[in-house]
Parts: C-alpha cells; structure tokens; sequence
C-alpha cells in the first residue's frame, strides 16, 4: 500500500509524462538549437507549442462526442536583408526542420524589403507565473467521463436535459531567436461548461482555470438548472431601453470587443475607437481597466510573440483612456516604448493586450436586482458582432436565462432580445459594479471582469423564444 | 508506409474492441499573403500531417488524433481512441448506430488549371501591392489591404467496412479592402467580398479572374464616397440583397437551421438549436414560392467550398433538396443522424477542419436556384427600395430565428432607378417571414457559387469553408435601418 505522500508523487510524475505530450523543454530546446543551426538566414527566430487537449462534450443527457489530440507545431521566422517570412511544420525530423527554415528564407527573399523592420531582440528576463497544474494535466477521459454522468443524473432528476462540455490540457511553449531570447513557458487548463434546457426555458453556467480543482461541475450544472427552471414559460416584454444587469460573461463578451481598440497599430491606422479620444473622458468615472499579464486569475505567457517581456498597462483610469499597448516596431514608428503586446511577426495587426483586468466594486447581482425598480437580468449573450467601429455599437442576442426584473425582484423569465448598443454609451452607464472576476464567454477569450448594472442598454427586437 | 499505418490503426482498434473504426490522414499545406499600405503583411506557409481516429466501443464514440507518425505513435492513438470510446460509455443512454453505407475505393482530386504553389510568391505579392496602390490613389482612404490563401489538403480515409478513399482539394481565395477615417466615422468597402473576397475549390485561375487591380480604384471611391451619403432610414420597405449578402443570409438563415445535429439537441451548449424541429420537414412553408434552396456537395453543381466526392465519413457527395418552391423538405445528416427523420442513409455532409478534428455535420454547397429576373429588369420593377451589397456585420440567435445585417453598402432605388448611395445599411427579421416575402431571384447569369471560408462550430472550435449559390433578389417588407436606431 503506497502513502499519500508516494501517491502523490506518482500522480505528479504521471501530470509531468502526460504534460504536452510528454515533450520535454530540454526537446524543445534541442529542436530549436537545430532550426537555428541550419537556417543561413541573417537572423532566425523558432516558436514552438507542444499541446495535448481532451474534451468530453455531452448533449440529451449523453456523452456523444469525446476527443483527445496531440501535437507539435515548429514555426520559424527568417529575416533576410530587411524582409522576413514564416514557415510552420509539425515535422520535426532534420529535412522537415530544414525545409522550414529553408521556406521562411526563401519566402523572405522573394519579398520587398519592409522598411519598418527591427533587428530581433536580445535575451529578456521574464517573470515566473505559476499556471501548471499536475491535477490537470493527469486529468483522464474517465475522469471528466465521470464528472458529465454524475451531471447528466442531475438534470435527469429534475426532469431537465443537459449539454456542455468538459476539457483539460496542457501545452509547452518556447520561442527562441539567433539574437539570445529564449523563452519557455507552459500551462494547463480545463473548462466545463452546461447548458440545462427544459421545454420552453434554460439556463448556462461556464468556468474555466488552468487548476482543474477549481472547477465544480456539479455546482455549475445546479446553477444552470436553477436558472432554467426560473425562466419557464417566458413572456414576450417589449423591446425598448431598460436597466440590463449584466453578469460577468456578458460583460466579458461585450467589453471584449474594445481589445483590439488599445493596439497602438489601430490607433495609427485609424481604425480604434480611441483615435482622437485619448485622453478623454470617454468612459465613467467608475470604469478603470489594465492588461495585466501577472493578475492570480489571468493565464497566458509573460511574453508576447517576440520574446518581449509582457509589461502591466493601465489602459483606462476612472473612463479616461490614457495608454495603448505597443509592439516594438509599432513603439519606433510612436516614439513609444514597446510594451511586450506584439503578435508574432510578420503580422499588419501589430500588438493587443490579451490580458484584460477591469477594476470590480463590492455590488453583489443581488444587490444590483435589489435595486432595481424594472429591468432585465442577462446571462449570457450570443453572436455579437460590431456595427459601428467608431461609436462601437455592437449588435447581439441574450441567451439561455433573461429575466425581467421588477420592484427588486426576479419576475421571471422572458424572451430573448436583440441589443444594438454602444459599447462607449454603455460604460458610461455602469450603475453599481460586482466583484472582478475570471469570466469565460463564447465571443472573447477569458478576462477578469466584474458583473455591471446599466442604465438604458438597448434592447431593439425581440425573438421568439 | 504511412497509408499502411492508417490501416493498422483500423486494426489495432478493432482488436482493443471497437465495433467500427475509421482513420483520416490528412496532410494539409497553406500559403497567406497579405499586404497593408504598400507594405507585406503577413507572408507564412505552413504543412500539418496527422491522423484522427473514430471508433465506436461500448456503443459509444471515442476519437484520439496525433501527429506522431510512426507505428507505434499511431497504434497508441488507435488504442487511446477506444480508452476514450470506453469511457464515454460511462454516460451512454443508447448505444451509436450507424445508418448503412457502402464500402468505397476511389481517388479524387478537384480539377484546377494553375498550381497557386507554383506560382512565384513575388508574383502574388506584387498583384497585391498593385492594387493597395490603386486604392490609395484616391484621397482619404486611409488604409488598404489585400490578401490571398491558398490551401492543399491531401487526405485518406479507411474505415473498417473496407473504405479507403483518397482526395485532394485544392483551394485559393483573394480580395482587397480599403478603408476610410474621417470626423468620427470609419468606412469600408471590399472586393469581390468581405471575409478575404472570393473563395473556391479553384486554383490560381480564381485569383486572376478576379481584377483586384481592375476594381481597386471603385472600391476606394466608393468607400470614401459613404461618408457623404445618406444614412440609412429607419423604415418597414423594400430591400434587394446583393448575390453575396444573399449568400450569407441563405448560410445563416437557412444552412445552419438545417444542420441535423443542431436540430436533435448535439449543439444546445454552443452552437445552438434550431427552430426546424423534425416536426416541420415536408410541412413548412419556409419561403415563398420562388425560393428553392439546395445542399449540393457534388462537383457539378460548381467549385465551392462544400464541394467533395466524399465526406469526411465516407459517404458520397449528394444533392439534397432543402426548399422546394417554398416548402421545407430536407436536412443535412450523417449517418449517426439520418435514421432521426427516417432517412435510410446520410446526406454525406460530415466534414473536419483538421486531421486534430471530429468530423461533424457541416453546411455543403447551400444555394438558392437561380431564378428569372435579369438585374437591371428587377431595378426597373422596383417603385422604392434599397439595394444592399457586401455583408459588414451578422447575428442571428442561437435557434436561428431572429437575424440582423449590415451590408457595406447601400443604394437608394426610386422609381425604378439605382439614385443615391446609402450609408450603414441594415435589416432585420425573422427567418420564415424574411424568405416568404421574397418576390424575384434574378437569374442563372447573376448567379455567383460565394465561398465562405469562416463558419464556425463545435466544441472544441472548428473553421470550415462553405458554398452559397446565390443571385440578387427582392424582399418586401423588411424592416429596415434598426441596427443604428437610436
């Protein structure tokens, strides 16, 4: 009989086998030592991601679909007389190695040189960020199987029909450049995510964390049946303006549509909806956001696609847009200093914070309902998209639990609405402001954003369920 | 040797337990160009060679993919596959049953005059650069883009009822876009669409078919034109969609309601549902008479991004009627689906982005028969309405019933004439009201097969390219201008 200490142990030695796939970072370093070696470009860079994923998606109650994938991509960047190009395989025996690095050069050469280009950077320092976790990299398909069965009898007890999916996974990571930067990073991550339906009515919970162990799926699940048990029979409200409380996921989804605003490039291009507005009060006093890198709850690497160290940006300080984030080719062009935000080159977008940290208050939803005399509790919302760049109206539907509000109550649940509203008009609307927290939505990728009460979110149509 | 891999991991499947089993190598290689102001954006290539495997053990699905492509790598993932069939049995309802298909041998491989691979890359890029120049010619468009893919994927499939298929797909898209700034408005107008213009099971022949110089100079001036024109009125009227918005809409409003999978509950967490409960197939008037709406996979119907021989669980490529003069009369399936609504055998639509993806019931070629108004005859015909062209903004919700759309564009038609240029243009409705108040399909000669190359489903995330034949065509009734009311 082993000990719990032995156990554990082992399961951490299974996690670490498991993890990517069991490519090591001394393999990847070999493999990026030996792309460097044979390129005769003038400078070479070699980004390479080692990933293992499994989903167990579910849908009626039953598990119907469940994946698992491996692999390894291997992408190299040449730079030859001022021009540079990408090549990528996933090919790591020495001519696949050698024809990519071969590719990017010739690409490179057959290309006009690109006036703006810098020489790659040198060595950097990097912060460490703890965000592997062995838990979820030993993760097995029984496991999550076992988890969907134990929600699927949930919703059957209660007469419901459930949907989602569970994942977990991991990836190993490490750019390299002919210059010095060499940059490792690794992550796990897991998300479960249910939707409970009932006849007329549903109800959604999602979460996600690179620590599986904070993922409650059964919690979850109980928080969507709740919800599609509440919005029963909905009634059809007329469209108009209304005070929205918004949970965390629809803030997430909306807000998240203002990331690439912050990027230098589309300032410079005059495609942000800040061109002309730094600076400005645009936005409440209530509202202040950072991209931060290093927040506990956010994920991702300390370096951009460079190799750049990722550096905390306040964005927005109490709604006045004060800094934008910068690649180094987009600082030069600025006379601004690069804020580790680059996409991997060569690219026309430039650089986006991919780390969004809105400032919270201390407002719970209840209180925000509590408070409300007559409006609309939203869930989750569905395929937004933008209709107008500058004023950034965003179009898009409520989804899987809208509740009318009234005399600081839930009144129950209603049919969902389509909103055209804009996002500057919104946050400069927020009421009271919920807890920031880590969020996952469907239209953005994760950040940590507080729930919101909002005064006249327009709600324009209503569908007919 | 690789092919032979393949087969043993049919093999190493069955002998761990699977009922059925098939294997997918794909061997995928793509180029990306793109320009921005007179400068190279993105120039990348990239090869992706793996295999996925599909089995069915316990009565329930597993799938494992890897790019570990030797014997042993590959036999592991033929036996992870079962694990995980084996553990998705640990919530099963009912075991998988598969509708009956034939075992087929074939090769195939879509015709296509010139090789995009082979064509020097500074060929392609100086196209680009010459028209970014053109569209910059003209005073206040402030960026302009271009850009051109191409993609070939080579795939295998063997299955244990004795398949083995291969394709090659070949694969080019390109468009320009210019884009204008002024007071405290952004414009934009793209060729021959948005969404990285044209795309089609076509190779390099596509591209130069096109004119992206030729066109680059109206696109500019049409662009900054908009930030003088007339906004567009809030108002119930008229609209005639251009053949591509009309493509997208048939893709939201038509293609993704019909997908089986969503239908019976498989998508409710993310994609969706759908409001064409199996209730409603051969009873419901989706459209007006004059709307008959096809799935058509087969080479015949035209090089469109859901053209195949084979889908991507070894059924041939169909013909399914959808709307029939209006009335409801078909679904995409696959052969898990089709015994749902009494089918004896698949749609063949099931397809993957990837050798790292579960095929899925995806949106073939969706396309509206043409029908018989030349263009200029239905602008004649019109008394007031507005002529919307080049989709800029989509929603629908998540059963597919309640849409909103922006078009680049829009013209004022008055008195059978095309007068002023509109502004943010849009309209709004609900799916079998907007179809039933269609009144005229203009014909065969305005007919376009558009490739969109970014439609998105599944869990975890799939892009995939689709078709949609489509003409311009009249609505009446729509409402109109909601998407910038205040």
């Amino acid at each position: 009989m082993t000990t719990p200490a032995t156990r554990k142990s082992a399961s951490a030695r299974r996690a670490a086998a498991a993890a990517a796939g069991g490519v090591t970072p001394a393999e990847l370093e070999r493999i990026a030592e030996r792309v460097l070696k044979l390129s005769d470009a003038d400078e070479t860079e070699v980004e390479m991601c080692a990933t293992v994923d499994a989903l167990t998606r579910f849908a009626n109650n039953t598990i119907h679909q469940h994946v698992a994938e491996q692999s390894l991509a291997i992408s190299v960047r040449a730079v030859v007389d001022g021009r540079t190009a990408r090549a990528t395989t996933n090919k790591f025996d020495e001519d696949s190695l050698r024809r990519a690095a071969e590719t990017a050069a010739s690409l490179a050469r057959n290309e006009p040189k690109i006036p703006g280009l810098l020489p790659m950077p040198r060595a950097q320092k990097y912060a460490k960020v703890a965000r592997f976790f062995p838990a979820t990299a030993a993760a097995t398909a029984q496991d999550r199987a076992r988890a969907v069965a134990r929600v699927c009898k949930l919703a059957e007890r209660g007469g419901q029909t459930a949907a989602g999916i569970f994942s977990s996974g991991s990836s190993r990571v490490l750019l390299a450049n002919s210059r010095g930067v060499r940059a490792h990073y690794e992550q796990t991550r897991s998300e479960f995510s249910v939707t409970i339906l009932e006849r007329d009515s549903s109800g959604w919970a999602k979460a996600n964390s690179p620590d599986i162990r904070a993922i409650e799926p059964e919690a979850l699940a109980l928080a969507a049946s709740r919800k599609a048990a509440a919005s029963r029979q909905p009634r059809e409200i007329p469209p108009g303006r209304y005070t929205a409380i918004l949970e965390p996921s629809a803030v997430l989804d909306l807000v998240g549509f203002l990331f690439y605003d912050f990027a230098a490039t589309a300032v410079l291009d005059k495609r942000s909806c800040f061109t002309g507005r730094m600076g400005k009060k645009v936005f409440g006093e209530n509202v202040t956001l950072w991209d931060d890198a290093y927040h506990p709850l956010q994920s991702g690497a300390p370096f951009d696609g460079e190799g750049m160290p990722r550096q905390k940006v306040l964005l927005v300080d109490s709604g006045v847009p004060k800094n934008l984030v910068y690649a180094r080719a987009t600082a030069k062009k600025m006379k601004a200093r690069p804020t580790g935000h680059g996409f991997s080159l060569p690219n026309e977008y430039g650089e986006a914070p991919m780390n969004l940290v809105f400032a919270g208050g201390d407002a719970s939803v209840d209180d925000m309902i509590r408070g409300t005399e007559r409006g609309i509790l939203v869930t989750r919302l569905w395929y937004i998209r933008e209709v107008d760049p500058y004023e950034k109206i965003v179009t898009g539907m409520t989804r899987d639990g809208t509740f009318l509000v009234e005399n600081g109550r839930l009144a129950g649940g209603i049919r969902n609405f389509r909103f055209n509203q804009s996002l500057i008009e919104m946050l400069s609307s927020v009421e009271m402001l919920g807890a920031a927290v880590r969020a996952a939505g469907e239209e953005s990728f994760e950040m940590v954003v507080p729930a919101m009460k909002v005064r006249n979110f327009h709600f324009s149509e209503v569908t007919k369920f | 040797m690789i092919e032979e891999w393949a087969h043993s991991a049919i093999e190493t499947a069955r002998r761990r337990g699977a009922s059925y089993a098939d294997a997918r190598l794909m061997d995928i290689r793509q180029r990306d160009i793109s320009v921005k102001n007179g400068e190279v954006g993105t120039l990348a290539e990239s090869e992706s060679l793996g295999i996925g495997i599909r089995v069915i053990a316990s009565g329930a699905w597993g799938f494992a993919s890897t790019d570990r492509l030797t014997r042993e790598g590959v036999d592991s993932c033929a036996a992870e596959a079962v694990a995980i069939a084996k553990a998705s049995a640990l919530a099963k309802r009912d075991d998988v049953s598969l509708a009956p298909e034939q075992a087929y041998v074939d090769t195939w491989q879509n015709p296509f005059v010139k090789d995009p691979f082979r064509i020097p890359v500074e060929r392609q890029i100086d196209l680009l650069l010459a028209a970014d120049k053109e569209m910059r010619r003209i005073k206040g468009v402030t960026v302009a883009e271009g850009s051109m893919s191409f993609r070939r994927i080579e795939q295998l499939f063997v299955s244990s009822i004795g398949s083995s298929i291969h394709q090659v797909k070949m694969q080019s898209g390109a468009g320009i876009v210019a884009t204008s700034f002024a007071g405290s408005e952004i414009q934009k107008r793209s060729y021959p669409n948005s969404f990285g213009g044209q795309h089609m099971l076509q190779g390099y022949e596509l591209v130069e078919s096109l004119d992206l110089v030729g066109n680059a100079p109206r696109v500019a001036e049409e662009c900054v034109g908009l930030h003088s024109a007339a906004q567009c009125p809030e108002r119930q009227g008229t609209i005639i969609l251009g053949g591509s918005q009309l493509g997208l809409q048939i893709h939201e409003s038509i293609g993704h309601p019909i997908e089986l999978d969503r239908v019976l509950g498989m998508e409710a967490n993310f994609a969706g549902m759908s409001f064409l409960t199996t209730d409603k197939l051969r009873h419901l008037k989706y459209g007006s008479d004059l709307v008959s709406v096809v799935a058509d996979a087969r080479l015949e119907h035209g090089p469109g991004l859901g053209t195949f021989a084979y889908d991507d669980e070894g059924v041939p490529a169909q013909r399914i009627p959808i709307i029939t003069n209006g009335l409801f009369s078909g679904y995409l399936s696959s052969r898990e689906t089709a015994p749902a609504i009494g089918e004896k055998r698949s749609g063949g639509t099931m397809r993957c982005e990837s050798w790292n993806r579960l095929p899925m019931i995806r949106m073939t070629n969706i396309s509206i028969e043409p029908g018989s108004w030349k263009f200029d005859d239905l602008i004649a015909d019109t008394d007031d309405a507005i002529l919307m062209e080049t989709n800029r903004s989509w929603s629908i919700d998540d059963r597919r019933y309640h849409f909103q759309f922006s078009t680049e564009i829009g013209w004022e038609i008055r008195g059978g004439k095309k007068t002023r240029m509109i502004k943010n243009p849009s309209y709004s409705g609900i799916t079998t009201e907007f179809w039933n108040s269609c009144d005229a399909v203009c014909s065969r000669e305005y007919w376009t097969l558009w490739g969109t190359p970014n439609c998105g489903k599944g869990q975890p995330q799939q892009t995939m390219g689709t078709g949609h034949g489509a003409s311009p065509a009249r609505f009446r009734n729509v409402r109109i201008g909601v998407a910038f009311a205040k």
